[in-house]
């Protein structure tokens, strides 16, 4: 499904990741795991083409991110990638039900309005679909969080630290809403976590060590 | 979902803040209407109440008052001058037409004129009932006149003796009005009219000639003279041609009893000497809009560092560079526009409630229910203040480094 080949990646010249090379197949799911500081999230970044890394290269769905413009890059990204992160980041000036329009409008997909309570619903969120984020529970945020990450079918949903903060009950509650919206569009699910609860449920698991 | 909603969404989660902003922003442009509306109306006021009168040829005194009391019926007039050097004038080959006006007596407010039937041709005033003035002691009033004091063809009224305040009455001197005329927009509406010979005569009865009140008005601004039998207020003169500008005034002013004055100059030294107030007014409502531009981009700016993390949420969500600079141009945009919307309302109901005060008091007609050309330039100069105040914000968002917002902690 994607594939990464030699990458480095440094921040003012001191490198925060390396990575040579790293295949998965499409509707696999797997967990990237390390230590904090060991990279994961640029990593998760550069998978979601939100960062380029100084080296290497990057195959999503057999596109090559080099080679597309900033602007069709913006919008492989919304149309294919589905990012919940680790604070959510949902918009508070719009409701739960905006914010999945707004994915959907961003990505240049047909805003379906049905198909968007339907997804709510799924999730237990039939009743807050007109709330605000502010108004939701952590529990309901990360639900309304993994609905818009999902709202536009995406091949690839990424994940950073979703369990992370959370007792062992909603923890397995999260994590099996993850698995099943991606096991719902056959996407390739990319945790990237430190918690060690959750690593028995993968089956393919990626290390990343501290980089010195 | 589109950016318009969008845009729209984050000013209602500011809408207190945003409010500020749009009625700045509306106060800034609503005293601009204000001055435009009046200053506007006055021009086009002054201009057709001076239309077809090239020159004006009364007592020496001052130029502009001259042009206010014969012209625009608003001051009092600088004398009279000898039926003589009038005729005189008549035959001169420089000289295509003249209007003789005879002032000095007025009925509740309203001035009463002396003049022939060519003052009303002039204004191309139209009677609505009856017929113009043929003899003495017939009277034509201008609609607003005939609005106010409520009479119709046939009544008697009496005029009263000064031009400002009503002082002794004509009593035995009555009137008949015999037209009424219908509203032109100009000075007319505010007149009555009669013949020069009416406002002679009635000087020649008057109360005051038998006991030699006359001498004592003579201090007395507000009661000026009357016209004696044989002397004219002013002398009204259309010029036979464009030579006639150069040479009259000068010939007229070198003879000692007379003075020529150019409403056209006139008016424009009057309208210089009010623009000063209203550069002043109008730089102090350019300060309010360039004020509300100023906390546009504050506001804006402000929210740019709460909204970073929104920003770099809807560029992961697929959203270009060139969205999320839109989003923010938008709002800026709807800022401005809601406050020149404001502003246009505010201004066009405030002229309309200020000009029917000054249309009470009838010196001023101004209305707010009309539209005039600066209209445009001043809406078009705030939407682009509202855009350019959004302009450094849109560039921000435009530049934002997502990766290093969303790894921030």
């Amino acid at each position: 499904m994607f594939a990464l080949r030699q990458i480095r990646h440094a921040y003012d010249g001191q490198e925060v990741l390396r990575l040579d090379d790293w295949s998965v197949a499409q509707g696999e799911p797997w967990l990237i795991l390390g230590p904090s500081g060991s990279g994961k999230t640029t990593l998760l970044h550069i998978l979601a083409g939100i960062l380029t890394p100084s080296e290497g290269s990057v195959a999503i769905a057999g596109q090559d991110l080099d080679q597309l413009p900033a602007s069709e890059l913006d919008r492989f990204r919304g149309r294919h990638i589905g990012i919940v992160f680790q604070r959510l980041h949902l918009i508070s000036s719009l409701t739960v039900l905006g914010n999945l329009l707004l994915a959907q409008y961003l990505a240049g997909a047909t805003q379906d309005l049905q198909g968007a309570h339907v997804l709510l619903a799924s999730l237990g969120l039939a009743d807050k679909a007109y709330s605000r984020p502010h108004a939701l529970s952590f529990g309901q945020s990360q639900r309304a969080a993994v609905a818009r990450a999902v709202v536009n079918k995406p091949l690839l949903i990424l994940a950073d630290e979703p369990t992370s903060n959370l007792d062992d009950a909603t923890a397995v509650a999260a994590l099996d809403v993850l698995l099943a919206q991606a096991r719902s569009c056959n996407a390739t699910l990319v945790i990237a976590t430190h918690d060690r609860r959750i690593r028995e449920r993968f089956e393919h698991q990626i290390t990343l060590g501290a980089v010195s | 979902m589109n950016l318009l909603r969008l845009s729209l969404a984050y000013i209602r989660a500011r809408a207190l803040n945003a409010a500020l902003n749009v009625l700045l922003l509306g106060l800034g442009v609503a005293t601009i209407v204000v001055l435009l509306l009046f200053t506007h109306q006055f021009e086009q006021r002054l201009e057709r109440d001076s239309k077809g009168i090239d020159l004006v040829v009364g007592a020496k005194g001052s130029p502009l008052q001259l042009i206010l009391s014969s012209v625009y019926h608003v001051d009092i007039p600088t004398g009279n001058i000898p039926l003589a050097d009038a005729e005189k004038l008549k035959t001169n080959p420089l000289i295509k037409a003249t209007v003789p006006l005879a002032l000095g007596d007025s009925y509740e407010g309203f001035r009463i004129v002396g003049t022939n039937h060519d003052y009303v041709s002039l204004y191309d005033g139209k009677t609505t009932e009856g017929r113009l003035w043929e003899k003495s002691y017939e009277a034509v009033l201008g609609s607003e006149v005939a609005a106010h004091a409520r009479l119709k063809v046939g009544d008697k009224f009496v005029g009263s003796h000064g031009i400002v305040e009503a002082g002794e009455k004509h009593a035995n001197s009555p009137y008949t009005i015999v037209g009424l005329l219908a509203p032109s927009g100009s000075v007319l509406d505010r007149l009555v009219l009669t013949s020069v010979e009416s406002v002679w005569e009635i000087h020649g009865q008057g109360p005051h000639e038998k006991d030699g009140a006359e001498e004592d008005n003579r201090g007395d601004p507000s009661k000026p003279r009357h016209p004696q039998p044989q002397e004219l207020t002013a002398l009204l003169i259309q010029y036979a041609s464009p030579m006639a500008a150069a040479m009259l005034p000068r010939q007229i002013n070198s003879q000692s009893a007379l003075q020529a004055a150019s409403p056209a100059f006139e008016s424009a030294r009057l309208l210089n000497l009010v623009g000063v107030g209203v550069q002043t007014v109008q730089a102090f409502a350019l300060i309010l809009i360039l004020c509300a531009g100023l906390s546009v981009f504050i506001a804006l700016y402000n929210a740019l560092r709460e909204r970073s993390y929104d920003l770099a949420v809807m560029r992961s969500l697929g959203a270009s560079r060139g969205k999320l600079l839109a989003t923010i141009l938008i709002e800026g945009l709807i800022l401005a526009s809601g406050g020149v919307v404001l502003g246009l309302a505010l201004g066009h109901v405030l002229t309309e409630v200020l000009g029917g005060w000054l249309r009470a008091s009838q010196r001023v007609y101004v209305t707010g229910w009309t539209v005039v050309p600066g209209e445009l330039a001043l809406v078009l100069t705030a939407l682009a203040i509202g855009l350019l105040s959004a302009l450094l914000p849109a560039v921000l968002a435009y530049r934002t480094d997502i990766a290093g917002v969303l790894a921030r902690r």
